[in-house]
């Protein structure tokens, strides 16, 4: 192995490829076959955190970072000058299986830069993939990424080989899509994402049928959305979101706050804040939706088309909604009882099984971990002790933000610094 | 009234689970449970000393785990923190879901239910951590070889991990702390304990035992890991948070700040 030119090869490579958010490696419970290497975890495992705090589970590279679009956000863009590499097939084969022998991470997330053209990549691509598991018996995760306007004979094989497979449709409006990438038409996103869907649901029918099929994306698909490059609201955003959880039955959408890193007319200046807490915020809602049991109508419409930025949208929701409230912590339903604030699903579990025992008090709602600062105001439980006062939305508010600290305080704060 | 008894063991899980079976077996009051190289007499108490019985230990396993399978995980995990006096707070626990009609559901307004579950907790937490941050390293004679020292005694919890996952290579993984490791010769793993000379965390001289090109792939993954920061968006603070600091002395991509 040539070391020096590995090393040069595998900076260039990915550092171009730690713009993509998605580093999940769980959903897949992939088995060791014969005594061979590997397996998956359910749950995933993240083997490391980078600086930025984001989870490494994956080696994360690009095959390639030549690519003949020319897409204002992104960094590997035709225009831009920067060093290109490319991988040959054994090189990332090895890489991968020595990284994986030594615990370093979950299995092998491969994007790639489009050359020549979508089928050639994506064949490079299920190639890597096809040796991984047939060669090297290895049973770990796989996360190949669905290169826009690939074949669908092509996507059918990558699911063969493949846990999850994504792609990133990074601009959430197709009027975005045509101002900041004017070579991708909005077709070459779905139609992989399509196919790789009726592939899934097939394979699940025939499960059911005949036991040993072999398994299709066993940890499904994903996608990821740039925020804050074209001047989308948040329902724009949650809005897409849901259309794809719902048609094509994603497993996660990942948002991620655009980083400048192009000089652009089109494009916030490089040097400006990347949105940390507008994701952030995002993500909460994404969470209320996929496991609170929210409507997104509920939390973003006409009226309202942006996110709070100083309070979480669970509280905001919950103070535009106070004729719901207050509720009894020791008789309220489920499905109300997770919409309370400060009370997130652990601790909803937690109140059902405790609450069959005793009536429960504030005492023992502090032990199991709720947060009473903002659960006070909407909720009774058995304790002459409750908020009587018939307060509005602003005045709780200001008392939550008066009696909390959040870590994105500084960025929101209305009060007047004292020196600058 | 009976007089308090404290029970002596051996210090294993079988063995306290032996003294569960004798505690409700004979009725006795239990004043504490204590491991025998740990022995403080009460002042108002009398000593039993208890023998390991595999037999005994296996009915208690299988009555706890035939009223809820959460409480036999909760308790083997909370037992392995070997926080101080968990073993009378876990017998407690034991009679309080005997007791119970329906073990299924947890009272976790009950002080000692939700404190056992959350020392069962800290063990998980402990438990996933290893099987994150266990860097193997390749030695001459085709081991890969990894030092631990966790906070719990987490060892017999990801043995099976770790042996489903890397059937086809030799493995050892060793605490550092309590002074045994875990062995995996391609077919079983047993346990070995070992006179180390070395404690082999990420130093940056090479040592001889490992083979040649493990320093490699140990200076490819540093590059990788620093090479996925991104800098403006940089928070130390979470950094650690997810990876703290006493794990880094064994993390092969923090040699340069170690």
């Amino acid at each position: 192995m040539d070391f020096e030119r590995i090393r040069e090869k595998l900076n260039i490579l990915a550092d171009a490829a730690k713009y993509d958010v998605s580093c999940a490696s769980s959903g897949s419970d992939r088995a060791n076959k014969n005594n061979g290497l590997g397996n998956a975890s359910r749950m995933g495992i993240c083997h490391s955190y980078t600086e930025d705090g984001r989870c490494i589970s994956l080696l994360k590279i690009l095959l390639t970072n030549h690519c003949i679009y020319d897409c204002a956000y992104c960094v590997t863009r035709r225009s831009n000058d920067v060093k290109r590499a490319a991988f040959k097939i054994q090189e990332v084969v090895d890489l991968t299986i020595n990284f994986y022998r030594r615990n370093y991470i979950e299995g092998l997330f491969l994007s790639s830069g489009i050359f020549k053209n979508a089928d050639y990549t994506m064949e490079r691509l299920v190639s890597v993939a096809k040796k991984l598991r047939e060669e090297e018996n290895f049973n770990g995760y796989i996360h190949l990424k669905s290169i826009p306007g690939a074949s669908d004979e092509l996507m059918y094989e990558a699911g063969l080989y493949a846990d999850r497979l994504s792609v990133n449709i990074e601009v959430p409006t197709i009027s975005g899509l045509k101002l900041l990438a004017p070579d991708k038409k909005h077709e070459d996103f779905t139609k992989p994402m399509q196919k790789v869907k009726n592939e899934i649901i097939r394979y699940r029918s025939e499960r059911k049928i005949i036991k040993n099929t072999p398994k299709y994306a066993p940890a499904g698909q994903s996608t990821q959305m740039i925020v804050g490059a074209s001047g989308e609201t948040d329902k724009d955003i949650m809005y897409s979101a849901t259309y794809y959880y719902k048609v094509y039955l994603m497993r996660r959408v990942y948002y991620s706050g655009y980083v400048p890193v192009a000089d652009d007319a089109r494009l916030p200046a490089i040097g400006s804040q990347v949105p940390m807490l507008r994701e952030n915020r995002l993500y909460q809602t994404d969470w209320l939706l996929r496991f609170y049991g929210f409507a997104v109508n509920e939390i973003l419409n006409k009226e309202h088309p942006n996110l709070d930025m100083d309070v979480d949208p669970k509280l905001s929701w919950a103070l535009r909604n106070l004729h719901l409230f207050p509720v009894d912590i020791n008789y309220v339903e489920k499905a109300l009882l997770a919409r309370v604030p400060g009370i997130g699903m652990k601790s909803v579990n937690k109140i059902l099984h405790a609450r069959k025992f005793r009536k429960l008090n504030w005492e023992h709602l502090k032990k199991i971990g709720i947060a009473i600062n903002r659960a006070k105001y909407f909720m009774v439980c058995d304790s002459r002790d409750w908020e009587r006062r018939d307060l509005d939305a602003d005045k709780i508010k200001g008392m939550i933000l008066q009696s909390s600290m959040g870590k994105f305080r500084k960025q929101y704060s209305t009060q007047l610094a004292l020196f600058n | 009234m009976k007089p308090s008894t404290t029970l002596i063991y051996d210090g294993s899980f079988n063995g306290f689970l032996t003294a569960v079976f004798v505690a409700f077996d004979e009725k006795i009051n239990v004043a504490d449970i204590q491991k025998n190289n740990e022995v403080q007499n009460g002042l108002f108490s009398e000593t039993e000393t208890i023998f390991t019985h595999l037999d005994k230990a296996k009915r208690v396993w299988n009555g706890i785990r035939n009223k809820s399978h959460n409480a036999i995980s909760n308790v083997y995990f909370a037992f392995l923190s070997e926080s101080e006096g968990v073993e009378l707070m876990l017998y407690t626990y034991i009679q309080k879901l005997m007791a119970s009609k329906n073990g299924k559901s947890l009272d976790y307004s009950d002080g000692i239910v939700l404190h056992i579950s959350q020392l069962a907790r800290k063990v998980g937490r402990e438990k996933h951590r290893m099987e994150a941050f266990v860097r193997f390293q390749l030695t001459k004679d085709d081991v890969y070889f990894a030092n631990i020292e966790p906070d719990f005694d987490v060892l017999p919890l990801i043995s099976k991990h770790f042996r489903n996952r890397y059937a086809d290579q030799q493995w050892l993984i060793y605490d550092v702390k309590r002074n045994y490791g875990i062995y995996y010769n391609l077919d079983h793993v047993e346990m070995v304990s070992l006179n180390l000379k070395d404690i082999y965390h990420n130093k940056i001289q090479k040592s001889k035992v490992m083979a040649s090109e493990e320093y490699d792939y140990q200076t490819l993954w540093n590059d990788y890991f620093r090479s996925t920061h991104i800098k403006s968006r940089i928070n130390p603070k979470l950094h650690r948070q997810h990876v703290p600091k006493r794990y880094w002395k064994y993390l092969s991509e923090k040699k340069q700040v170690v």
